[in-house]
């Protein structure tokens, strides 16, 4: 039970995806405008990542070595599929704004990597809390990175369509940065998160040290 | 032929596919230490892109549209690609060894390189003729290649520099790419 939380908790932090592992960069730095938008792209993404982690696993003793990452990547078209028609269907909006990228949740390297690196060595369970614990990681950090650049480069905060403006937050004087919901905007937002999130780790490693 | 050349230029500097669609930006960040690997894998992207750019155009329009599958789109292409990827390796591999010293350990990478499955997207998104998909993939690529390899020239520089302990690897070079970016955006108002 203990190791099944420890698999759930360190796509958390120790190995938060993307900032720990540096994969799965291009939908992290393409639909952050709004935090909205990084939340719908973490979903989508979890849950082909909580599918494509059982099913691998399930099938793990079926797989020839020779082709399993043909078979991962089948595995996982599959379930980007249904995503991209459920998001069609009910979720318009949201497909429209994240467009190609939903379809490219197939080549998002973290679900491979945890295919291969995970799934297809440990049984359907510690699989499942392994996606899901990588998959809210990714959310989350998506989320938080849409909202800062949505915080700063609009001034409002859960922006989802017209019909649902959000909050608008900041004072009525304030300029927004246009530049933070541009491309480079989205490089310097995460390259400067990332180095908050390394000062942090080194200072908790300089408190482990003094102990 | 003005038509193909405002393509070129939109597809390379306009809307470079690293720095403003954000596709492959894996590999972007990943062999960017080094001047060798970065042309070495830029090479072997407008190699295959291209490739793969014509090969998903004609699956998509002559087998895909007939047979009324085109839902199942994400699934053909991407095993379309890693296909083509395998079949690309033993080809060169055979034919020109040389070749494959220098792209073979960057070709497998090749598949899940997000540039390569989005081009074929975006290709059938817009509605592009044969001819002018392969031109715009071949483009892309060439914008891929050279972004990377001016990101190359930029973090060679910095093996030299002290930069804050926070900053080191990744930061930095996403804060560089961030940079490159605001560079390429003046390109804006050229097409």
């Amino acid at each position: 039970m203990a190791s099944l939380r420890a698999e759930f908790t360190k796509g958390l932090w120790t190995v938060l995806p993307p900032f720990r592992l540096v994969l799965g960069l291009c939908p992290t730095l393409a639909v952050t405008t709004t935090g909205i938008n990084g939340m719908g792209m973490g979903l989508a993404t979890t849950f082909v990542l909580i599918f494509s982690n059982l099913f691998v696993s399930l099938l793990r003793r079926f797989i020839p070595t020779q082709v399993r990452i043909a078979s991962f990547i089948v595995i996982i078209a599959s379930f980007v599929v249904i995503v991209e028609l459920v998001m069609q269907a009910y979720f318009y909006q949201l497909f429209k704004v994240l467009g190609i990228f939903i379809p490219l949740i197939v080549v998002n390297c973290i679900i491979l990597g945890r295919a291969e690196a995970f799934a297809s060595k440990n049984n359907p369970v510690m699989s499942l809390a392994d996606g899901l614990g990588i998959g809210l990681g990714f959310t989350i950090s998506l989320f938080v990175l849409g909202s800062i650049r949505e915080l700063l480069g609009a001034g409002s905060l859960l922006y989802y369509d017209a019909a649902h403006p959000g909050f608008h937050v900041m004072w009525a004087s304030f300029e927004p940065f246009a530049f933070m919901l541009k491309p480079p905007g989205a490089f310097i937002a995460l390259g400067i998160l990332l180095a908050f999130m390394n000062l942090i780790s080194q200072i908790q490693a300089q408190k482990g040290g003094g102990r | 032929m003005g038509e193909f050349l405002l393509l070129m230029i939109s597809a390379i500097l306009v809307n470079n596919i690293l720095l403003i669609r954000f596709l492959g930006n894996c590999p972007f960040l990943g062999v960017s230490k080094s001047m060798d690997t970065a042309t070495g894998m830029g090479m072997a992207v407008i190699f295959v892109l291209t490739l793969a750019g014509m090969i998903t155009w004609l699956v998509h329009h002559y087998i895909l549209v007939p047979l009324d599958l085109t839902y199942l789109r994400t699934i053909a292409f991407i095993l379309v690609i890693a296909t083509l990827v395998q079949f690309v390796e033993m080809v060169i591999q055979k034919t020109a060894p040389p070749l494959y010293e220098a792209l073979g350990i960057y070709l497998p990478l090749i598949t899940t390189n997000c540039a390569v499955l989005g081009v074929a997207i975006i290709n059938i998104d817009e509605g592009y003729d044969l001819i002018t998909a392969i031109f715009f993939s071949f483009a892309s690529a060439c914008g891929f290649a050279l972004a990377l390899v001016l990101m190359a020239g930029m973090r060679e520089r910095f093996a030299l520099v002290e930069i804050p302990k926070a900053f080191e690897g990744t930061a930095i070079g996403l804060i560089t790419a961030g940079l490159i970016a605001l560079a390429f955006s003046g390109f804006i108002g050229l097409v």
